[in-house]
């Protein structure tokens, strides 16, 4: 009886280091404003991928491209898994890409505050749940094995983010930064293949940060889970990402490891903006 | 080396100079009849119960995981066969270093099968103290929890001469460690079973050849003074100890235990594995650390025995929550408390409540003391006792008020933790209680108190001139600590030997009981007391505990950053103030505390200045805080004072911080402000 996980929170079975999120050439337009303007970039499996830029630069736009909330008006958004299989994103359903395992967490904290964190967190399983009404409402056969099959690895991620201790208490009533740790918690619960974390670490003291550093760490040293993460705070960002693309009014910079990027002179200026000559 | 024969009770050999010894008023329990050691025992349970009864349960996956006796023995073989490949055997020394776990006692009954022995290591231990215990015992393989404490023994792995291999029984985020010496727990099983198909029969010898009188444990002593000393306990040692307890307090297969202090401390092993495998009843181990209140709850334990830190702090979270209630709430707490304590009193006495008092002992009962013994997971709780050090008697007075039957017990971990407590109908709160049986206390020279009975230990570990300062020849276990026996022939414990001042007008006195008058207060986390010798009066230095000061800081609008910073609070210092002039009030003039300081930090067993079980090191403190105390018997209103503080990654700092001396003289306690025993304002 190892005390090893027995489920692997990864859902990509793609070998690491091997493309797995190729947004090409995407633009989004609202109106006449143009948000994203040909975006282009590709996020390997296995990497922390970290998008950065300043305030309305299009980062959430793009990572809600990937989620499907938006629909980019050109380009495409492809998903690779194992065995060549290619999934087109664009035009599909929110409901459908969360299901070819792509999570995410919100910028404001989306979780259901009257209910317990590990209702919260058995809801993340939902799109592998299958089993008709009736049977869930009698609870028996099937039914019940999943539910227990779930729950096994429900505990598993609790385990993982260690939140045993707040297991049954409301989310509302939570830290904030407890709160954002459940709401990670909720999007491993899907075994993703990509977790997209937007702002994990917004408005959390130093503390907080190093917590939640360390754990986005972990879902992708030890899990093998593939991030990609927005976040402002640029000792952090760059501490932990593999590469970092720049997006500077809804044009893509560069990307590259954390050391290049900062020192590209056009990173520099898309930040301090452009030095009077 | 040898113990001459107390059990019978004899007055046969006497130590000079002692007066007078008391002796338990019970029989000695008659012996086990057929004298098995702990693996043997185990043996004995799995075949009795097999799969009907549970040995342990740990609480995973958010649910409570049994383990029955015939799978924890099949466990511990297992493992025992994987050890004897790793070529363990008699004589040998293992350690562990993790928090309470399944695995934490099959190593412990594997290594004892083998006829080894097991020590140890607290859990937060870091650096020099892991050395010191390894290298001493001669530690060729250590049992680690999970990635945590492997990292700190991979980081002492060259200085650590004799280790070899490290086992960890936590796979999660070792998965890319690749070391030969490091080793899974399963693996060791999984191997043993292998060495089992070679060697069927070797472990059944082995076992079967283990002998009572073989070391089973080895006990880090707290080492307030210097290093921790390593005590040997054999497997006789620590069944007698089992059984004189378990004479005065009956417990049986049913007893409901949950394992959370380190099994490093004795009073775990004893009622762990002394007690829980002659009584045979479920372990229960808590999910996490910070797990432990809700997982106590749940279990509602029948037998609890913790040091006055865990006491200490439900007194606190109790009067914190009353001080957050509402007036009705508080003013029926107060009437019930009043009667509480009223039936505790007679109670304590062996007496009854009286025909008249019944009835509001009743609605007392029920209106308030049971709602907060079940908040504090107390509801079903028999048999509880505090050890290891120094309870204040107001703590005591709380709990017992409550109709929580806590005892007090004393002993050292020479003796396998106990060898006097309370009985029953016969607490008193300022004495530790009369000798359990099978022991015999005395006063030696110099007050010092002696304990005799076949609980004494087998010596220090590689220390033979220590064994004989603490042995003498006649079996007296000299303690060290400084004592009398009142009129009820109760034993009094004033404090260490060393640790007793003398006031100016002669006046003996013991620091800890000072400080435990101050550390009644829910503001008050640690305090230190100086005086005695060329000193002219007492003086303090406390630390404020953070999370009652920050809350009372939040009620008053009082904005802090750092824990420095709240310490230095003026307000702050006029709230300790209130609280230093009411343990004043129960004191003699003499030895009232005239100046304090609250200090910029916490006493941290990570720089020595306390010990993992919570006694303060006065060496260490007087040496690196020499200057504050100085200046706390100087003139001046502060003292500045260099903190360097040492990060994680090893670098330094230094700051200067001035600290505010406050004086009792000029104190004037605020007027009508009168505060109960329970409130938290």
């Amino acid at each position: 009886m190892s005390r090893a996980y027995r489920h692997n929170l990864n859902g990509s079975d793609l070998p690491p280091g091997s493309q797995q999120l190729e947004i090409d050439d995407v633009a989004l337009r609202f109106g006449g404003v143009r948000a994203l303007k040909g975006v282009s970039l590709d996020v390997r499996q296995g990497e922390i991928h970290a998008i950065i830029g300043p305030n309305g630069a299009g980062k959430t736009s793009l990572l809600n491209c990937i989620s499907g909330v938006y629909r980019p008006q050109e380009g495409a958004i492809r998903l690779h898994g194992g065995d060549g299989q290619v999934r087109e994103l664009t035009g599909a359903k929110p409901h459908r890409i969360a299901r070819w395992g792509i999570a995410r967490s919100f910028q404001n904290i989306e979780l259901f505050k009257h209910i317990s964190v590990l209702d919260n967190l058995m809801l993340g399983r939902h799109v592998h749940m299958r089993h008709s009404v009736f049977r869930s409402a009698l609870f028996f056969g099937p039914a019940r094995a999943q539910e227990i099959a779930h729950r096994e690895l429900v505990e598993e991620v609790i385990d993982f983010l260690e939140i045993q201790a707040v297991r049954h208490a409301h989310v509302g009533a939570l830290p904030y930064g407890v709160q954002k740790r459940v709401e990670v918690g909720r999007a491993l619960c899907l075994q993703p293949g990509v977790l997209l974390l937007d702002e994990p670490m917004a408005g959390m003291n130093t503390e907080e940060k190093e917590d939640m550093a360390r754990f986005v760490l972990d879902v992708n040293d030890l899990a093998g889970v593939t991030v990609v993460l927005i976040e402002h705070d640029m000792e952090v960002v760059m501490d932990i990402s593999d590469r970092v693309s720049v997006l500077d009014f809804g044009s893509k910079i560069t990307t590259g490891v954390p050391d290049i990027v900062r020192a590209d002179d056009r990173v520099i200026e898309a930040y301090l903006g452009e030095e009077v000559a | 080396m040898s113990i001459s024969n107390p059990a019978e009770g004899s007055p046969a050999t006497t130590t000079t100079d002692v007066e007078e010894i008391v002796r338990p008023r019970e029989a000695a329990p008659d012996p086990i009849p057929d004298d098995m050691t702990f693996p043997q025992l185990l043996r004995e349970l799995a075949q009795r119960h097999g799969d009907t009864r549970n040995a342990l349960q740990e609480k995973r996956y958010g649910i409570w995981q049994p383990i029955t006796w015939a799978g924890y023995h099949q466990r511990v073989r297992d493992f025992a066969h994987g050890l004897a490949d790793l070529g363990v055997g008699a004589g040998d020394v293992v350690a562990v270093l993790g928090d309470n776990r399944p695995e934490w006692l099959i190593s412990e009954l594997a290594v004892q099968s083998l006829g080894a022995a097991i020590v140890g290591i607290y859990p937060t231990s870091v650096g020099e103290e892991i050395v010191h215990i390894l290298d001493y015992a001669q530690v060729r393989i250590v049992v680690a929890e999970d990635q945590e404490q492997v990292d700190k023994l991979l980081r002492l792995y060259d200085q650590l001469e004799t280790l070899e291999t490290i086992i960890f029984y936590d796979p999660r985020g070792l998965e890319s460690y690749e070391r030969d010496h490091l080793l899974e727990f399963t693996d060791i099983e999984a191997k043993g079973r292998e060495y089992e198909a070679e060697h069927p029969d070797r472990l059944d010898e082995q076992v079967a050849a283990g002998r009572t009188d073989d070391v089973a444990v080895i006990c880090t002593t707290s080492g307030t003074t210097a290093r921790p000393k390593l005590a040997m306990l054999s497997h006789a040692n620590l069944l007698s100890m089992g059984r004189s307890l378990m004479s005065i307090d009956p417990i049986d297969h049913r007893s409901r235990y949950v394992s959370f202090l380190p099994f490093a401390w004795i009073g775990e092993q004893m009622l762990t594995v002394a007690c829980g495998l002659q009584a045979g009843f479920t372990v229960s181990f808590p999910e996490e650390a910070n797990t432990v209140r809700a997982d106590m709850r749940e279990i509602g334990p029948d037998v609890m025995f913790s040091p006055p830190r865990i006491w200490e702090d439900m007194v606190s979270s109790v009067q914190v929550r009353v001080g957050e209630a509402g007036w009705l709430k508080r003013a029926g707490f107060a009437w019930g408390f009043r009667i509480g304590e009223r039936v505790a009193d007679r109670r304590v006495r062996g007496e009854s409540p009286g025909p008249l008092g019944r009835i509001p002992a009743l609605i007392a009962e029920h209106g308030a003391m049971r709602p907060v013994r079940e908040q504090l997971g107390l509801t079903r709780v028999t048999h509880c006792y505090t050890g290891g050090a120094p309870l204040g008697p107001d703590v005591f007075r709380f709990f017992h008020a409550i109709g929580v039957n806590l005892k007090q017990i004393y002993g050292q971990t020479e003796i396998c933790g106990i060898a006097v407590a309370h009985r029953d109908d016969d607490v008193k709160f300022n004495t530790v209680g009369t000798p359990i049986p099978a022991t015999e206390a005395t006063i030696g020279e110099n007050g010092e108190i002696l304990l005799r009975s076949p609980a004494v230990f087998q010596g220090y570990f590689r220390n033979e001139e220590a064994t004989r300062e603490a042995v003498d020849d006649d079996g007296w276990l000299h303690t060290g600590d400084a004592g009398y026996l009142d009129e009820d022939k109760h034993l009094v414990i004033i404090d260490r030997a060393k640790d007793v001042l003398e006031a100016v007008d002669g006046t003996r006195f013991s620091p800890a009981f000072i400080e435990n008058k101050v550390k009644f207060s829910p503001y008050v986390e640690e305090a230190v007391v100086f005086g005695g010798e060329d000193r002219p009066s007492i003086t303090a230095m406390v630390t404020i505990d953070m999370a009652t000061v920050g809350a009372w800081a939040e009620r008053e609008h009082l904005s802090y950053t750092t824990y420095t910073d709240l310490a230095q609070k003026p307000a702050v210092y006029e709230l300790i103030s209130e609280e230093v002039h009411r343990a004043n009030q129960d004191l003699p003039e003499s030895i009232r505390i005239r100046r304090f300081l609250l200090l910029h930090k916490q006493l941290d067993p990570d720089d020595e200045e306390i010990t993992r079980t919570r006694k303060v090191r006065r060496g260490v403190i007087n040496e690196r805080y020499g200057e504050l105390i100085e200046a706390l018997y100087g003139e001046a209103d502060t003292v500045t004072v260099t903190s360097t503080i040492t990060y994680q990654d090893g670098s330094t700092a230094e700051r200067q911080i001035e600290l505010a001396i406050r004086s009792m003289e000029d104190f004037t306690p605020a007027p009508q402000r009168r505060r109960f025993a329970w409130s938290g304002r």
